[in-house]
């Protein structure tokens, strides 16, 4: 997969994160933070190859 | 076959517990249901594309065949996948169509003990080339794997296939949410293992002295009829209604708008205002899916109601949720408190897609 733009969302009203947007293969997409995700898991493997996601506004 | 010889036949079946309930573990193995394309033609590439439901392409490298659910079938189905070359290249590390197979699906197999069952694959496939083709099963970890071979016989030809699988008494084999087991139809490779029809502490899935499809230009190949079903017999192919086929597709996919519908105008959600510039609905997903879902919603959309503004954007709010998907609808100068329905603007292409796919 080509992982870019990868940002946090946080839950309204706090500032836990709960998502991420990103764009997966030029796909723009909200992937929750399921370990069971295939994209999250995508995103985790992305991050274990040094990169590093954005943080929430 | 003699009398006696079916008689013996069908008491094996029995035993096997071959016959009554669901048998094919398969999903969408009569290639019926394709929600993201609808029959369209769509490249293959070297990340997971699904020609139809349940069954993706993925390659080492980037070739271009094509895949498309067509109308060609051999009798008693009216659907298959086409695989078609459009390029001469020979030197792809793999390439391979799957249906990767939720553990939860295959806990009856006991992969994994000492009372393993063996698992019978048939199908139906037609090729422009003929000679041995390669079939495989593996487990998530693709570190137990076993490959069998399959020949065919005539050019552009329908012929029904069966091999059995001995089950794997030994390795790691998921029972729960995560792949449990891949059904491989390799269509090349640079490599071939010749340990056949045994389970190998490898992730291989092609067999040494295999057709490569990649380097004969325009090669096609098709298939339909995928059943995999317990014991050493091939049954008949288990015919499900197309609305139970469905239903067991949206635990890995679910869409709604674009070609199911052709409307410019349709309604999504009905979302209320909770600043001026955002408001929250929830969607319900038709069944539960086997994870919480990565959202996309694509195309043009706008709110219905006084005052509603512009969106600016859609996604899941709060992680989203399964069955129930909370989403978050960012838009310009909406009215606080204020409930809208969001539906598309002048596109049949507007789409929501939920993918909870292995």
């Amino acid at each position: 997969m080509n992982i870019e733009s990868v940002k946090y969302v946080v839950t309204y009203g706090t500032t836990d994160n709960s998502s991420i947007t990103c764009t997966i293969d030029g796909q723009e997409m909200s992937v929750p933070l399921d370990p069971a995700n295939r994209h999250y898991q995508a995103i985790l493997e992305w991050v274990a190859e040094g990169n590093t996601i954005e943080e929430a506004d | 076959m003699t009398k006696a010889a079916e008689l013996a036949k069908m008491g094996e079946v029995l035993t096997n517990s071959q016959i009554g309930g669901r048998r094919n573990i398969i999903i969408n193995g009569a290639m019926q249901v394709d929600q993201r394309n609808s029959g369209s033609s769509v490249n293959l590439a070297n990340a997971k594309v699904y020609a139809v439901d349940r069954f993706y392409w993925i390659e080492s490298s980037s070739e271009t065949p094509t895949g498309q659910r067509v109308t060609d079938a051999p009798n008693g189905f009216t659907h298959s996948v086409k695989i078609t070359n459009t390029s001469t290249t020979t030197t792809p590390s793999y390439t391979q169509l799957v249906q990767s197979i939720e553990g939860n699906n295959v806990s009856q197999l006991y992969f994994g003990n000492s009372s393993a069952e063996s698992v019978t694959l048939s199908f139906y496939v037609k090729s422009s080339l003929t000679g041995q083709f390669s079939a495989s099963l593996r487990n998530g970890a693709s570190n137990r794997s076993n490959v069998s071979t399959y020949t065919i016989n005539s050019a552009n030809t329908w012929e029904r296939k069966t091999i059995t699988f001995v089950g794997d008494t030994t390795g790691t084999w998921t029972t729960d949410t995560s792949v449990g087991l891949d059904l491989i139809f390799r269509l090349d490779d640079t490599g071939g293992t010749s340990s056949l029809n045994q389970w190998t502490a490898t992730g291989d899935a092609f067999a040494s002295g295999s057709v490569r499809f990649m380097g004969n230009a325009s090669a096609t190949w098709q298939i339909t009829g995928v059943q995999l079903e317990v014991g050493s017999q091939a049954t008949p192919f288990e015919h499900r209604s197309f609305g139970e086929e469905l239903a067991l597709c949206q635990r890995y996919y679910h869409e709604q708008g674009r070609v199911e519908t052709g409307h410019n105008y349709e309604g999504f959600v009905i979302a209320n205002a909770y600043t001026t510039s955002a408001a929250r609905c929830h969607y319900f997903l038709p069944t539960k899916m086997r994870a919480i879902p990565t959202f996309t919603a694509t195309g043009s959309f706008e709110l219905l109601g006084s005052s509603a503004g512009s969106i600016t954007g859609i996604a899941l709010a709060d992680g989203g949720g399964n069955p129930s998907v909370g989403l978050n609808i960012s838009a310009s100068s909406i009215t606080d408190g204020h409930a809208f329905q969001l539906r598309s603007h002048d596109d049949a292409d507007a789409v929501f897609t939920f993918d909870a796919e292995l």
